[in-house]
């Protein structure tokens, strides 16, 4: 799909560009970082074509896509720049212009379909909004085109679905029914703002793919923003890159993504892991830290009118972790994977089945932790430490970094010079400065807390560190940098770990065995290279066919 | 090293710098380091002024909180403001208007000149030192209402978060109690126990009780799923110390916010329960007092009502404008609404 | 739906079954004898006992308890002290000026207080909004009983447009009652719109920041739409909630308004009550003022049902 796509790209071009932005700066009110938002950025969108604005945080994707659309909040002005829709210059039109430019010549889907649509109308009611806005066609005339674009972008039984509120659907159904209501009236340029990042890999291969098919029957010009380099690989045609507000590099998507010119992007695409999994040397003979057998969560709430909800998060898990090994869970959301993680750290209680940590140390025995009580359990806390995915809410904001990081081994008994002393130790090995340590978590950023957070469990000197979807939150330049210091550790501390993530490209990058797992079972464990190499189960397979631009080789 | 704080501001610039490797670091270092120089996260400064900086920089904290302060020096210095004692009555001195000057009998007997600026009550007595005497009463009053009803609110709602067994019933009670409105709780509860000021006190304070123990147990449970809770599990805290070092001190913000409010709540009770005539006992000067015993005069004598009236309102208005402007400054979540 | 309805109507039993405990409690908790109070200074001990027996005063208290419930749900509230009649006609008696009061204010609260908080939230920022702002603050802070005074001077006293005081009967004419209750309508109304305003305000502009919001714009909706079938839609339910939490305010402020204005109902018979110390009133008025407002939040909590189709399916 993603050559074909290429060619006729690279063919369509050549006609009037449907959108011009030149030269563009946007401002951002005083007091921040920076000055502008966006500073001087110049690029176009031809006839079916998808172009991609691709970046990190901060970089201002966000708002060009929304400037387009003449819904920049007054916060940010418009400084410089012109943009031009079908030749007309929209730069400064008035509101009423704008409005009906909207729906029916651009349109734009957002990101989180939850929260995008309105909860107290009825799905056909929003489409029909559209249709009763923009055009003089009667309630019957409405209602067929709303149903006619309805199975359109594909979804099931359409006279339910317009009927149906919201929140009646599943996040997929509702990001299709975002971008019905998008291109209902067939608008010559559609901008996406990161509209399938709060999905399931799946799910996003599927609304990739309607976006894809629809936008190549209308011949509708794509604004992609995304900061997933693999989605851009599946879908692009070309690609702008932006820093901060700059934009850095653009040109067609083999171009920037092979062999990228800036230092930049070549550092980007040296961060974005790749699919292939070499063969890891595992040593067999490691001793066994942690034993999972049997595991069981399951969920049983009776109402009060007898009526039982049961949910079984977690059925029969099984797997071992070896010392100096990573062990990664892979699966989509409500696959389970962190309430077995959770069970392990015990923050919450398993329903069943046992959890033998260590034996590891001669002399030692294995103790089962599934079932211990509060007070058996304290001593033996210390050996699994966790790491959170939101490093914004995992550290206290009213104790200092040194308060956080002494907070466990005090509990222990050890002494606070000693305690400090070990922090210093500990913030040389993540890379940070001792000056940290007086500092307050709203002084650093997301990368630098998530080490914060890394070297506070390991002040305890775990034996097994569990990082649940520790990286998810981060940029990929930083996620890379975080990744790079889980290999450091592992190898010093000889720790064995275990990664969950949703993102294959992740573990293939951090795991030794990988184990995937699905409606709380798994369905598959293996060594990481075999797995991802000669997957067996058929929701493994489904679920690597469906990660995005898996067969692209990133340069640089 | 390239170790990253968050003063890098330097090396953030656009417009790229080269690599920040120097020769010697190895080759893991280096990339480390190029990744930090180039990355979007070592561009970014963080500011933020402290919470004190912002506080009392808020217009509505600085406009409240310093007509609170007069307030607060006014009650103080009483005596020396050209007050008399506000007992002091003299029935030659009735139902003077503001301004007038007349005689006040004093405890030791001797008839002094003295000018009402505020005028008399129907007993001759200053309207004046009864305001300004009034002014420490209200302030007590109100002060003493938000420390009793926060103070037993959050050991109620710290319960009800933490003990499971315990939230049910509990809120259930607390349910009850705001059911019944705050001003009849009052004063029945004053009726029973006659006119005092802890009785009164501790009247007002109990309706109050139930909306700060709500509060503070969805604080409780907020902050318990919050990671740095559970990391804190991790680490092998005890539930006490992670209530007293995680949970207690993120609650401190909307709670000083909800004391402001329940003071400026007690101080108009209290008015009001002594207009009603089911406050505090006559001889005390209230403001409420005050004003209870110039009604029947009004048509007449206004002056009786609105000089304490205006008073009261000051009083109120200023607590509630620094109550908002710390709810602004304080608690994020509202804040953002400006 | 149906479980919503039925869970929210079970869970007022509770509710009413500690406001009957508390209230109970509060009375009988009195220091001093009521019997006692109710004989008179003259009376002899046996006097005082037969009357104690006659009040049902020398029983265990949970006995009493059981019976007072028994009695409550019979509806028979007891015997005034003071006034000497049953105190559920009493109640009866001075219902219809409350409730006047009351309905007239909470009508006109709501009818001036919604649109100005939708307003003000649209031109946030604007002169309408500060303005409103200062207003809200100033409605709360300033007791009723001083506005109502500073009206009274203004309007009746001054102007002479208004009556100061008293109350005529609905039955004796629409325009006489009125005429009478427009200035302690508009006096008790001060709060209650100070209070829905601000949180019409709060509850519109946290509506506004959310992405359904974004999405409506970027249809190309005019404005009025988007707050109105959008943001306003969506806004009610917290306006709805605090509607119904207001009415504690309300009644309070209803004490307060009858006092000054002379009108014959609840409130001023709860003062009265107070001040002779007759505690079969004090109980049952309280009683009455929390059942209802448990059955107006009640009332609320249902409509919950028209206003957020996540509760309906």
């Amino acid at each position: 799909m993603a050559d074909m796509n290429n060619q006729a790209g690279a063919g369509r071009a050549a006609e009037a560009p449907i959108l011009t932005v030149e030269g563009l700066t946007i401002g951002l009110p005083s007091g921040g970082d920076r000055s502008s938002a966006v500073r001087d950025v110049s690029f176009e969108v031809g006839r079916g074509e998808i172009v991609c604005l691709v970046g990190e945080s901060g970089s201002g994707k966000s708002v060009i896509a929304q400037s387009v659309m003449g819904l920049l909040p007054k916060a940010l002005p418009l400084k410089a720049g012109r943009i031009l829709l079908q030749g007309e210059d929209i730069t400064h039109a008035p509101l009423s212009r704008l409005r009906e430019l909207r729906a029916t010549r651009m349109s734009m889907i957002f990101q989180e379909p939850m929260t995008a649509l309105n909860p107290v109308m009825t799905c056909g009611d929003q489409i029909d909004e559209v249709l009763s806005q923009h055009t003089t066609l009667d309630a019957a005339q409405r209602r067929a085109k709303v149903l006619d674009i309805v199975k359109e972008v594909l979804l099931p039984d359409p006279e339910r679905i317009v009927a149906s509120y919201p929140h009646q659907l599943s996040g997929g159904q509702r990001q299709r029914i975002m971008i019905a209501m998008a291109l209902v009236l067939d608008p010559v340029l559609l901008i996406a703002d990161e509209p399938t990042t709060a999905l399931d890999v799946t799910t996003q291969a599927q609304i990739l793919k309607l976006i894809a098919d629809l936008q190549g029957r209308h011949g509708t010009g794509v604004l992609f923003i995304t900061h997933d380099f693999g989605v851009v690989a599946e879908i692009a045609h070309r690609v702008a890159v932006l820093r901060l507000g700059d934009m850095v590099e653009m040109g067609p998507r083999d171009q920037v993504l092979k062999t990228p010119d800036h230092a930049y992007t070549r550092m980007l695409m040296a961060s974005v892991p790749t699919l292939r999994v070499d063969e890891r040397p595992l040593d067999a003979g490691a001793p066994v830290v942690l034993k999972v057998d049997g595991l069981v969560k399951t969920y049983d709430t009776t109402g009060w009118f007898g009526q039982r909800r049961v949910v079984h998060a977690a059925k029969a898990v099984s797997f071992e972790i070896r010392q100096g090994q990573t062990l990664g869970i892979v699966g989509e959301s409500g696959s389970g994977k962190s309430t077995v993680a959770r069970c392990i750290a015990r923050l919450i209680d398993p329903s069943d089945g046992t959890v033998l940590l260590g034996g590891a140390l001669p002399g030692e025995r294995a103790e089962d932790i599934a079932r211990l009580s509060a007070s058996r359990l304290r001593p033996l806390r210390r050996r699994v430490q966790i790491v959170f995915q939101d490093p914004y809410r995992s550290l206290n904001p009213r104790m200092t970094v040194a308060q956080a990081m002494i907070e466990g081994p005090v509990n222990y008994g050890l002494s606070k010079p000693e305690a400090m002393t070990r922090a210093r130790g500990l913030l040389d090995l993540v890379r940070m400065d001792a000056s940290a340590l007086d500092r307050y978590p709203h002084q650093f950023s997301g990368g630098q807390r998530q080490r914060l957070c890394i070297a506070r469990a390991l002040m305890m000197e775990p034996e097994l560190l569990i990082a649940d979807e520790a990286v998810s939150a981060l940029d990929v330049s930083v996620q890379a940098q975080v990744l790079k210091l889980f290999e450091e550790i592992r190898e010093r501390l000889k720790l064995a770990m275990l990664f969950i993530t949703h993102d294959l490209r992740v573990a293939s990058q951090v795991c030794d065995t990988l184990a995937v797992m699905s409606k709380g079972e798994v369905v598959e464990i293996g060594p990481a290279h075999r797995v991802f190499g000669d997957p067996q189960h058929a929701y493994t397979r489904a679920l690597f066919a469906a990660a995005p631009g898996r067969d692209f080789a990133f340069g640089g | 090293m390239a170790g990253t704080t968050s003063s890098s501001g330097a090396s953030g610039a656009p417009g790229l710098s080269g690599p920040a490797a120097t020769p010697g670091m190895n080759a893991a270092e280096a990339t480390v380091a190029n990744y930090d120089a180039l990355s979007v996260e070592s561009a970014t400064i963080v500011t933020q002024r402290s919470a004190w900086q912002r506080v009392r920089a808020n217009l509505s904290v600085r406009i409240g909180g310093g007509v609170l302060a007069l307030l607060v020096a006014i009650s103080l210095l009483a005596p020396w403001l050209g007050t008399v004692d506000p007992t002091l009555f003299d029935p030659v001195s009735r139902d003077l208007l503001p301004g007038k000057v007349g005689e006040i009998t004093t405890l030791e007997g001797e008839t002094i000149k003295h000018r009402f600026l505020m005028g008399s009550d129907s007993f001759g007595r200053d309207i004046y030192s009864r305001v300004i005497y009034g002014t420490q009463v209200s302030l007590i009053v109100g002060l003493a209402t938000a420390v009793v009803a926060l103070a037993f609110g959050i050991v109620l709602g710290l319960c009800a978060g933490f003990f499971r067994w315990l939230d049910g019933p509990l809120m259930r009670v607390m349910d009850g109690l705001m059911a019944i409105p705050a001003i009849l709780i009052a004063i029945a509860l004053v009726a029973m126990w006659r006119g005092s000021l802890p009785t009164v006190i501790i009247a007002i304070a109990i309706p109050e009780i139930p909306r700060v123990t709500r509060l503070v147990r969805s604080l409780v449970l907020s902050i318990r799923e919050e990671p740095y809770v559970e990391a804190a599990i991790s680490l092998g805290t005890p539930t006490w110390k992670i209530m007293l070092r995680h949970i207690l001190p993120n609650t401190v913000a909307p709670l000083v916010v909800q004391g402001t409010f329940i003071c400026a709540s007690g101080i108009l009770t209290e008015a009001i329960l002594s207009f009603l005539g089911v406050g505090l006992p006559p001889d005390i000067p209230t403001w409420g007092n005050v004003m209870a015993e110039g009604r029947p005069q009004f048509n007449q004598y206004p002056h009786n009502i609105f000089f304490p009236g205006i008073f009261l309102a000051v009083t109120v208005l200023a607590v509630n404008i620094l109550g908002d402007g710390l709810r602004d400054t304080l608690d994020p979540k509202m804040a953002k609404r400006g | 739906m149906f479980k919503f309805l039925a869970r929210r109507l079970l869970s007022t039993l509770p509710v009413l079954a500690v406001v009957a405990v508390l209230v109970f409690l509060v009375l009988r908790l009195t220091p001093g004898d009521p019997a006692a109070v109710l004989a008179g200074d003259a009376a002899s001990t046996e006097q005082i006992a037969q009357i104690r027996a006659g009040l049902g005063l020398d029983r265990s208290i949970p006995e009493q308890f059981v019976i007072w419930i028994g009695h409550l749900l019979t509806g028979d509230l007891g015997q005034s002290y003071y006034y000497k009649m049953p105190v559920a006609d009493l109640i009866g008696q001075r219902l219809e000026p409350t409730m006047s009061l009351a309905v007239l204010t909470i009508t006109l609260a709501v009818l001036v207080a919604v649109p100005l908080g939708v307003i003000a939230a649209w031109r946030f920022g604007g002169w309408l909004d500060r303005g409103l702002m200062a207003f809200s603050v100033m409605g709360f802070s300033v007791p009723v009983f001083v506005s109502a005074y500073i009206l009274i001077w203004l309007v009746s006293l001054k102007l002479g447009w208004l009556p100061v005081q008293g109350y005529k009967r609905i039955a004796d004419g629409v325009g006489p009652w009125l005429y009478h209750l427009a200035l302690p309508t508009i006096t008790l109304s001060l709060i209650y719109i100070a209070l829905i305003a601000r949180v019409t305000r709060a509850s519109v502009l946290e509506t506004l920041g959310e992405d359904y919001i974004r999405t409506a714009r970027a249809k190309g909706l005019p404005e009025a739409r988007v707050l109105m079938r959008h943001a306003l839609a969506n806004a009610a339910v917290p306006i709805a909630t605090v509607i119904g939490i207001g009415i504690a305010l309300l009644i309070g402020g209803v004490v307060v308004t009858e006092s000054v204005y002379a009108i014959p109902g609840l409130g001023r018979l709860t003062v009265d009550a107070v001040l002779a110390r007759d505690f079969p009133t004090i109980q049952g008025v309280i009683l009455f003022f929390s059942v209802v407002y448990v059955l107006v939040n009640l009332a609320v909590d249902l409509s919950y049902v028209f206003f957020d189709p996540r509760i309906r399916y």
